[in-house]
């Protein structure tokens, strides 16, 4: 039956034997160039799922020489260039420098690193197996001292860090998008919209590095002589200035999903007799929260990820206390700083590579609730099934 | 009337709350544009754009770091425009709605949107640096160094692959909005599905596809992580010749500046004044893009 139809679509119904002898040569005149052309398109268009697969690969692979104990040990080849390296990020090594944070966070030292690099790429592989069986130890630890005598890799300090960041940035975001979204979407004249929507995308075109940059030289002062706290950068400031990053995404997202609820629940609350602010705050918004639930995870994923802010404004250094007014040193922000300073193949550079992967893992598990689990709940709510 | 009353006293409280949200988040916008307005200002002059930076970086210029941002989104640009452009026509012209491989592309052009700029950072180092460039040494150079390092090319590849988003979802709004009638005459005058798009649908989306690209220079300009450890340096004597080189971009510049110089406070006003650099580049091709937008959603829906 399906056939049938399909013939009957490609051959235009007309009775006049000539006209369809006509399209048969035309169309097999230009077959081969359109042919050619939707074979290239789809191919192209495979391209994305290419390069995620590949980034997950890649990244992986580079992590994954921590887990296995039979990595080739050319330690003795060179330990020399090893050490001349760890002398390189020896800045990193103090645990909190007060006096460094107090001057805007400069914790890692890359002046070294433009002339480091170079070299640090040239070498093959890293330490041995004992290396890497202690290293595999001390990533459950406390302790991140990567370039230490002994190296070592726990990232509690850095996964605590990050979630720290990571509240403290949604408390300080998700509100205010969320209720400025409100506003636009169920109060605001369309005058008033024309202002607000365009400022908060402008807002999404900053360079993290700018917002960074306005943190760590004048945010960090304002609120340090507010709330009077010792280390001028912390995990506060850089959780402020991470919600400024993720407040556009939060609130377009946000404002998408209250403007996507049918009208004919507003027209219905307010033909039941409730007023604006009750249709707007009992109808529409719990109509939408699936999206507003994705919007604050992308929200979430945003700031779990950023580096630049992280780098300029949370002072850098891994503690695992939980006063928010304490230097922290996130998951990505380590990578940033000390990728360029590793040998190329180390376990430390491994580690990296493993961080990395933790970061792409969460970032793509946060966006498929976002997308499937939201989707399915949205349409289900809106259309009532 | 008391009830009602209270209801409207409510209704005048949620709405003040509300819209204090948005007031808060404008003023953020504007504190932080006055800020470095103000800051940057006085440094900025024809000199600073045009000259190199001296002394350590304690004077001069900026141009270097110009240069190299302008060479960085020009390369990025070539090879994430065709691609994105390319990936948006077979989502709105050959893909259905709801086969598997449209969606299984939404959904991966969606997740490369919000994965960390940190890992394609990650993932350049790891590919393009480490896996093509080396295998490019062995195979042509005989195992010299000279394209398994960081470098320009490399790192514009790594900033396309974050920037491919970008110009995917903007092209595509701009397909949907050219009239299926069009199609559907061009169709009947005996041209081909391949003939419509480039005769018809991609010139009726040209501005789109600006709107894209912008966006994406936009984006690209201001991304300092994904470049960290694939091609940018610090301070570059030469202006960067062949695709090899290194360079230097201003994202990077104000990173190193604030955190890493030797003397920060010496070098405050090219601090401010970098920043402001780069926040008027992205603001101003932001502001062309959302102009571009706007004309377009209006012609949807006229």
């Amino acid at each position: 039956m399906t056939k049938k139809t399909k013939k009957k679509k490609s051959r235009p119904s007309s009775s006049v034997p000539i006209a369809i002898g006509i399209m048969d040569i035309t169309q097999r005149k230009f077959r081969w160039s359109d042919y050619l052309a939707e074979k290239i398109i789809k191919g192209v268009a495979f391209l994305s799922i290419a390069i995620i697969i590949l980034i997950f690969f890649f990244v992986f692979r580079e992590s994954i020489p921590i887990f296995s104990s039979e990595k080739t040990s050319q330690a003795t080849q060179i330990t020399d260039t090893v050490q001349a390296q760890e002398t390189y990020g020896e800045v990193t090594d103090k645990p909190v420098a007060e006096d460094v944070q107090e001057t805007y966070g400069e914790v890692t030292d890359s002046t070294a690193t433009a002339s480091s690099t170079d070299d640090s790429y040239n070498v093959s592989s890293g330490s041995g197996v004992d290396d890497n069986r202690s290293a595999l130890q001390s990533l459950n630890g406390k302790e991140w001292y990567p370039v230490s005598e002994k190296p070592r890799f726990g990232l509690w300090p850095l996964i605590i860090g990050t979630f720290k960041i990571t509240i403290i940035s949604i408390l300080f975001a998700a509100p205010l998008a969320i209720m400025a979204a409100l506003y636009t979407a169920s109060f605001a004249g369309k005058r008033l919209k024309e202002i607000i929507k365009p400022t908060i995308e402008m807002l999404a075109g900053f360079p993290s590095v700018v917002i960074g940059f306005f943190a760590l030289m004048v945010l960090a002062t304002f609120l340090q002589e507010i709330f009077h706290y010792s280390t001028r950068l912390n995990s506060f400031v850089g959780g402020i200035a991470m919600g400024i990053a993720a407040i556009p995404i939060i609130f377009t997202i946000t404002e998408d999903a209250l403007t996507a609820v049918p009208k004919t629940f507003y027209e219905a609350s307010l033909a039941l007799g409730a007023s604006k602010w009750q249709t707007a705050f009992f109808v529409i918004l719990p109509a939408a929260t699936p999206g507003i639930f994705a919007a604050v995870l992308l929200g979430i994923g945003r700031v779990f990820g950023e580096t630049m802010i992280a780098l300029m404004a949370t002072g850098n250094a891994a503690q695992m206390g939980l006063n928010p007014f304490e230097s922290v040193r996130t998951l990505a922000a380590t990578i940033g700083a000390e990728m360029a300073e590793v040998v190329f193949g180390d376990t430390h550079y491994n580690v990296l590579f493993l961080i990395g992967s933790v970061l792409f893992i969460f970032t793509f598990i946060i966006n498929a609730i976002a997308e499937f689990y939201v989707k399915g709940k949205l349409m289900k709510r809106i259309q009532g099934k | 009337m008391i009830k009602s009353f209270k209801k409207n006293i409510k209704g005048i409280l949620i709405e003040g709350l509300t819209l204090s949200s948005a007031l808060i988040i404008i003023a953020i916008v504007v504190v932080m544009f006055t800020v470095i307005v103000i800051g940057g200002k006085d440094q900025i002059s024809w000199e600073f754009l045009t000259s190199f930076p001296e002394d350590g970086m304690t004077k001069g210029g900026i141009f270097p770091a110009i240069y190299g941002t302008a060479l960085l989104v020009i390369l990025m640009s070539i090879a994430a425009v065709p691609f994105g452009t390319i990936t948006a026509i077979y989502l709105t012209e050959y893909a259905k709605e709801s086969s598997i491989i449209a969606q299984s592309i939404r959904f991966a052009v969606r997740t490369l949107a919000v994965i960390p700029s940190i890992i394609y950072g990650l993932f350049g180092l790891g590919f393009f640096i480490k896996f093509v460039g080396t295998q490019m040494d062995n195979t042509f150079l005989g195992g010299q160094l000279k394209w398994g390092q960081p470098n320009i090319l490399w790192a514009s590849l790594t900033m396309s692959l974050l920037t491919l988003p970008v110009v995917i979802v903007s092209v595509e709004e701009a397909l949907k909005t050219v009239p299926k009638e069009l199609r559907a005459a061009s169709l009947a005058l005996g041209a081909t599905k391949w003939q419509t798009i480039w005769k018809v649908v991609i010139p009726g989306s040209i501005s789109g596809i600006m709107t894209g690209t912008i966006l994406a220079v936009s984006r690209g300009a201001g991304e300092v992580a994904p470049i960290l450890f694939t091609g940018v340096a610090y301070y570059v004597a030469t202006l960067p010749g062949s695709l090899s080189d290194q360079f230097m971009v201003l994202g990077y510049h104000i990173y190193v500046m604030t955190t890493q110089s030797a003397n920060i406070d010496k070098t405050m006003p090219i601090q401010f004044g970098t920043t402001l650099v780069l926040l008027m580049l992205t603001f101003i091709l932001n502001f062309s893009a959302i102009i571009l937008r706007y004309r377009i959603r209006k012609k949807k829906t006229d």
